[in-house]
């Protein structure tokens, strides 16, 4: 009901527009380039194989004004350049819809890709000279130790330190920085000790290279670098995939508004200028853009991803109408009562930001290590330096020789890939299942869970309406019924059409589709009604009834009328993921903002015995702040434009992809695919991984417990450091590994492969 | 020990094309679209049939 009709109904109501009034849906995307040519960039997640790219490459590149076309088949992008800024969008979106393709285009401007790309592609080149730079200086560091002696010694270090320098000072600028940042903050991070550990080890190294001293810690310091980039690299390209699925997801949110003047004409302008008092136009299957008040016509009004309310509303003169509301069959006009940045959308907005402020107090996991970390590692170097001080009477040489290799040893080069390894894998995991994830933070954050609270409609109801009693006993009026209801496409119609098995091969006649009211149509020369019991009970012998059927009626002229009970339906899987929660121990709640007595019987139906009825988003959040205040960790669950504020609230939150625009870039995960048992499997790789992590930690930390006592005796020598960090580094990839297999998919091998191709 | 003044140079020379390929190949674009290139050797191209 929410969105499928919508862009349905959308794209019926593109075609009624100008040419102009299309065109100016896309003002704003594409980007000019300084030749004057205009590149324009079109996501289209149905691209999936050659075929694909030859087609659309082929068609496009024939649009009148298109210089060139390139679909990227991983990002399933096109990117289309045209000869210069004046050529029109709209017929290249609509030629791709008719080659079917779904077209979003994807607008350049406030595009993250443009910078996650360079950031990306920074990281992989300080990789790859980092890469380069290890191997040839571990080629000569081979060579010394095993037993290069007198000139030659001192020739491969001095070329070892030639590669180093300009190695570190490239490859290294990334944590360099960070730790500059946070320092200049008063903070400590990972980086800090990172930074001073190879710094350190380089200063000292090309000391004992010019004074021809007996060991040089140029291997370690850059291979330390080479493998923290790895992790660094492998956390950037998670979130990079992350984002991009999240925005190709992204639809087009109202940019205009049609105004009616005066004398009746109709203009498009921009939604900031429609002003307190404006006549706007709204056409069916278009979203209300901002608050008003209905002026003119009557029509019904999909609320659902705005207030939660399951079943359409009718609107007609004198109805204040919401914006994110989508207008279902007839054409109304509305008085503007709110201007765009005060509408309702523009306060859930403000409630979002103050919800994730309130969030911003949660520390990942690897920053609460380095809280601890990086100050013991750095007082142990320091006792390291002051104890051989006094042990061998003030030689600073050997002393500082100390300090340097505990820091290098203890320096968190499998600490550094502990976490994002299993993130990657983990993002991968879930993506197979089609959820996506929008950063590392969230996968702990879920493993943390304990509460889950579900909002009722688009969530735990599927989008599409049913019919639960209807007190039906004549076939042949059940065939009238469902013929009238073929004729229209509204959802409760479209309910009743399915809901009748039965085929309606009858003739019905003067169809007439009365918007706010119902569809009516003639069959035999008699008049017959679906729609508001008010309007059926109109034509019925018998006065309307107020009785238990308050919502749709039918009725053939002269007869009782028929009462129809809709509701949502709900989704196929949402009673096994509920038990599946259950058995996990997690208590669950619904929190709605549909009205109490359909809440009431839904959350009987599916056995919930906690529940709010007629839910504002205000509630919701303190709903969640009253359980997080009890020490609740609370996984929010929710679609709509009204459940954004309390899915930043919560502990970790998850969206359906049909999700409001707000709500699903206010939730940490997102599910693709129509089932509910996501949840269920997302928290089972939560869990896993977490543990995995925790694991990780543990292992390097017991390699620490080795390593320390020898660095500390000064008994480490650059072979001891540099086969140390490579196997605990190794040990850690290994074990985190163990997620790609858990639960056997056979999927987890691609992911396998994956991981060790950017390893290799 | 004179073998070396030839040896570390090459060793060094081949790393640094290795690099230098890469960072090349980085560069030009090569690894933006890996799953296209996969699919688009399996089609013909039109414009070399017709030439």
């Amino acid at each position: 009901m929410s969105c499928c009709s919508g862009d349905m109904a959308a794209s019926a109501v593109m075609s009624q527009m100008s040419d102009e009034a299309k065109e100016y849906a896309f003002s704003g995307f594409g980007k000019t380039m300084p030749n004057g040519a205009k590149i324009f960039v079109v996501s289209s997640p149905s691209i999936h194989c050659g075929g694909c790219i030859s087609i659309l490459e082929k068609e496009l590149s024939a649009l009148a004004g298109v210089v060139s076309v390139r679909v990227n088949l991983t990002l399933k992008r096109v990117k289309i350049e045209l000869v210069d800024q004046n050529i029109a969008l709209y017929p290249i979106v609509e030629k791709m819809k008719s080659l079917g393709f779904d077209a979003v285009p994807i607008d350049l401007v406030d595009d993250h890709d443009t910078l996650g790309q360079s950031q990306n592609s920074k990281l992989l080149r300080a990789l790859a000279v980092a890469g380069f730079g290890a191997m040839n200086i571990m080629l000569l560091s081979v060579s010394t130790w095993s037993g290069a002696e007198g000139s030659a010694k001192t020739l491969f270090h001095l070329i070892s330190a030639l590669i180093a320098i300009p190695t570190v000072l490239y490859s290294g600028q990334v944590f360099f920085q960070s730790a500059f940042k946070v320092m200049r903050h008063g903070h400590l991070n990972m980086d800090v000790p990172i930074s001073l550990a190879v710094l350190l080890a380089l200063s000292m190294s090309i000391f004992e290279a010019l004074t021809h001293g007996d060991v040089v810690y140029f291997d370690a310091s850059v291979s330390l670098l080479f493998f923290l980039l790895i992790g660094r690299y492998l956390d950037q390209m998670m979130r990079d995939r992350a984002r991009n699925a999240v925005s190709t997801l992204a639809r087009q949110s109202v940019k205009g508004a049609s105004q009616v003047m005066d004398n009746g004409q109709v203009t498009y302008l921009p939604i900031d200028e429609v002003q307190i008092g404006m006549i706007l136009r709204i056409l069916p299957g278009e979203k209300i853009p901002v608050d008003g008040i209905v002026f003119k016509g009557a029509s019904d009004l999909d609320a659902s991803l705005v207030t939660g309310e399951s079943l359409p509303i009718s609107i007609m003169i004198d109805t204040p109408v919401l914006a994110g509301t989508l207008n279902l069959s007839g054409v109304v006009d509305i008085k503007v009562s709110k201007a765009a940045n005060q509408s309702f959308l523009a306060e859930i907005t403000k409630m979002l930001d103050a919800a994730e402020n309130g969030r911003g107090a949660y520390v990942r996991i690897a920053d609460r290590m380095a809280q601890i970390y990086a100050p013991a590692v750095h007082l142990l170097a320091l006792a390291g330096f002051v104890f051989w001080m006094f042990y061998t009477g003030g030689d600073w040489r050997v002393s500082i020789y100390i300090a340097i290799s505990i820091l290098i040893i203890t320096c968190p080069c499998a600490l550094g890939l502990a976490v994002p390894v299993v993130h990657v894998i983990g993002a991968g995991r879930l993506f197979d299942q089609g959820i996506l994830m929008k950063d590392g933070a969230a996968l702990e954050r879920l493993s943390e869970v304990d509460h889950v609270v579900f909002d009722k409609t688009g969530t735990l109801t599927s989008d599409q309406l049913a019919i639960s009693h209807v007190d039906m006993t004549d076939a042949k009026q059940a065939a009238l019924l469902k013929a009238l209801a073929l004729h229209s496409s509204h959802p409760v119609s479209r309910a009743i059409a399915q809901h009748f098995k039965n085929d309606a091969n009858i003739e019905i006649d003067a169809v007439r589709e009365v918007p706010g009211c119902g569809v009516e149509a003639k069959y035999e020369g008699r008049l017959m009604r679906l729609g508001s019991s008010s309007w059926v009970g109109e034509i019925s012998s018998h006065p309307h009834r107020k009785g238990p059927y308050p919502g749709t009626c039918f009725a053939i002229e002269g007869h009782m009328p028929i009462g129809l009970i809709v509701k949502a339906e709900m989704r196929v899987d949402a009673l096994t993921t509920l038990e599946g929660l259950a058995r996990l121990g997690l208590p669950v709640e619904i929190l709605s903002g549909d009205n109490k007595r359909t809440v009431k019987a839904f959350a009987r139906a599916i056995g919930v015995e906690s529940f709010i009825g007629e839910a504002k988003p205000q509630d919701k959040i303190d709903r969640i702040n009253f359980l997080s205040a009890d020490g609740a960790k609370v996984l929010m669950v929710g679609d709509g434009i009204n459940d954004a504020p309390s899915l930043a609230a919560g502990h970790a939150s998850m969206a359906p992809a049909l999700a409001s625009d707000v709500g699903r870039s206010a939730a940490d995960f997102v599910f693709t695919r129509n089932n509910l048992s996501a949840i269920l499997f997302a928290m089972k790789i939560a869990k896993k991984s977490n543990r995995l992590i925790r694991q990780n930690f543990a292992l390097a930390l017991l390699y620490n417990m080795i390593a320390v006592p020898m660095a500390f005796s000064g008994i480490v020598t650059p072979l001891i450091a540099a086969i140390a960090m490579s196997a605990s580094s190794i040990i850690v990839i290994l074990n985190s590994m163990r997620l790609a297999k858990f639960g056997q998919k056979p999927s987890a091998l691609a992911i396998n492969t994956k991981v060790i191709e950017v390893l290799a | 020990m004179n073998v070396l003044i030839f040896l570390i140079p090459i060793a060094l020379g081949l790393g640094v094309l290795g690099l230098v390929a890469f960072l090349w190949s980085l560069k030009s674009g090569q690894y933006e679209d890996l799953d296209g290139a996969a699919a688009r050797i399996l089609e013909d191209d039109v414009d070399e049939l017709e030439r």
